[in-house]
Order: structure tokens, then C-alpha cells, then sequence
């Protein structure tokens, strides 16, 4: 039987309980990783190798977290704002992501409101999905 | 000083598990201000020792091909003091080694006696990367000077 929302949300919960040293009740689909739950950069590849094991999956380097987004040399920046190409690319490569509430206010410093518990569940459904029919 | 803080490897089964041992002397300046009267290695310390044997771990199992950088402690737990005189065992068991880095589990013990166990993360860093310059050496979990404790006791 396919993992349901519910399910996977218990445990990506336990997941970052244990790489962020948060406690279940701040755990809920809207925190945010970095602003919520205090996430640092190397908490994102903590948080990669527990869901991986966790889920049993393999996540390719860059796929649920694009790295390298808004450096300067990107090009998808300019003036602290995520280009229309940005966007685009973020779309591309994070169909996981709510980019329409970046699009809508597109300040590098939200890029890490993206980064959200729904997006990685989003993410995993996806996956787990890809795997089932696989 | 050396930045060294286990004295001899016991055993390196490659890729699954290492052990490392550490005396504790008066001779080491710290412990006479930690505490005055009352000396009692640092956690700090303890941590080191696990990260240095843990690190030694993952390094050899991909022939320290990578720079391996303490990243993170997800938990660590002291359970007792460790006092001049005690022999520490380091043990560290590699749970996930990947090629971004990977994490161990280690326990430090004296005879019977947990004192401390820890879950370490670290990171790969390669000479190509473009941070590399910026990392100051201390960070790096072995140099050649570190290496040295394989030897030890060898002809």
C-alpha cells in the first residue's frame, strides 16, 4: 500500500527531529527549514543522508536542495531579486517548491522560505511514487 | 602542542568500525586549570578523540582520498568523568559513508565504564572545491601529523 501524505509527514517529523534537535509539535507542513526550525547549510546533507535511510531511497546530489541558486555568478540574480530566468529554473528543477510565492515576491532572502517541511514531503510523494511504478 | 588527541590505533577493520586508544596524564597542561584541585578531562576533548578515530575511519575507507571535516554533532552524551590515570578507548562505527561525507557512531570507555558516546557527521571537501582555500587547517579531521598514530608501536 502507497505511503499516504500522513505517513510520510511521520516521518520526515522523526527525520528532522533528529538533524535539527526540534521537537515534533514545531514540526508541521508550513515550517519553514531555515527560519522555523533553525536549519544551518550542512543540516541540509544531515538532513539528505536521514531521508535516504529513513526512506530507503537515493537522492541525488542537488535534487531536493539545488545548491548554488543564488550565487552572483548564477545569473538568475539581479539587484537581490530572482530573475523571470531564475524562476523558470527554479520551477525546473524544484516542481517540489511553491514557486508561485517566490514569483510573486521574488527578494533573494525568501529562496529559503522555499525550503519548507511540505516541499520535502511533496518531494518524497513524488519519489516514492517514480519508484512504485518503476 | 600537537593537535593530537588519541594516542595509538588498536584496530581499523576497514569501513566498518575503528579503535583508538588515549591516556590521560597529569603532564597535559589543561587539566591543571580544568579544574584547579580537581582535574577532569574536557568533553571537548572526548569529542575530539571520537572525531579523530572516527574520522581516520572514513578517510582510509576511501584511501584518504578527501579532505573529511568534522561537520556536525547531531548527539553526543557525556555519562561519567575521566580523570588522570584512565585509559579511554575510543571505538567508532561507520554508519553512512557516501561520497558528500558520512557519519559515525563512537563510544569512549574506560575499562567497563561508558563515559561518552557521540554521532558524528562529516563532510568531504576536495582540493578542486572553490572553498578550499578558505577552510583553515584546523578543521581538517587528519594531516600527516595525525596519520602518525597508525604507526605508533610499529617497527
Amino acid at each position: 500500500m502507497p505511503m499516504t501524505q500522513d505517513d510520510i509527514l511521520t516521518k520526515v517529523r522523526t527525520t528532522l527531529c533528529d538533524a535539527l534537535g526540534v521537537d515534533e509539535d514545531e514540526v508541521t507542513l508550513e515550517s519553514t527549514l531555515v527560519g522555523d526550525l533553525g536549519a544551518e547549510s550542512i543540516d541540509f546533507l544531515d538532513i539528505v543522508f536521514r531521508l535516504e535511510k529513513n526512506f530507503s531511497l537515493k537522492i541525488p546530489r542537488g535534487e531536493l536542495f539545488p545548491e548554488s541558486l543564488a550565487s552572483a555568478d548564477s545569473g538568475f540574480v539581479k539587484d537581490g531579486k530572482v530573475t523571470t530566468e531564475g524562476i523558470a529554473e527554479l520551477r525546473k528543477r524544484m516542481p517540489h517548491a511553491d514557486v508561485d510565492k517566490l514569483a510573486a515576491d521574488p527578494r533573494v532572502q525568501n529562496i529559503q522560505e522555499l525550503f519548507t517541511v511540505g516541499m520535502i514531503v511533496k518531494f518524497l510523494q513524488n519519489k516514492l511514487a517514480k519508484s512504485a511504478a518503476a | 602542542m600537537r593537535w593530537i588527541w588519541i594516542d595509538r590505533f588498536l584496530e581499523l577493520q576497514s569501513g566498518v568500525q575503528a579503535r583508538a586508544v588515549k591516556n590521560v596524564t597529569m603532564a597535559e597542561e589543561h587539566l591543571h586549570d580544568h579544574y584547579p584541585g580537581f582535574p577532569v578531562m574536557p568533553g571537548s576533548l572526548m569529542l575530539e578523540g571520537m572525531a579523530q578515530t572516527g574520522g581516520i575511519l572514513l578517510g582510509e575507507k576511501n584511501q584518504f582520498k578527501h579532505i573529511v571535516i568534522l561537520a556536525k554533532v547531531p548527539n553526543i552524551t557525556f555519562h561519567s568523568e575521566v580523570v588522570p590515570g584512565d585509559q579511554v578507548i575510543y571505538t567508532a562505527k561507520l554508519v553512512d559513508a557516501r561520497d558528500e561525507g558520512g557519519t559515525v557512531e563512537c563510544t569512549a570507555t574506560v575499562g567497563e565504564r561508558l563515559v561518552a558516546e557521540a554521532e558524528i557527521m562529516f563532510a568531504h571537501l576536495d582540493q578542486s572545491d572553490p572553498t578550499f582555500g578558505a577552510i583553515d587547517q584546523k578543521n581538517f579531521v587528519f594531516s600527516m601529523n595525525l596519520m602518525s598514530v597508525m604507526d605508533v608501536g610499529r617497527v
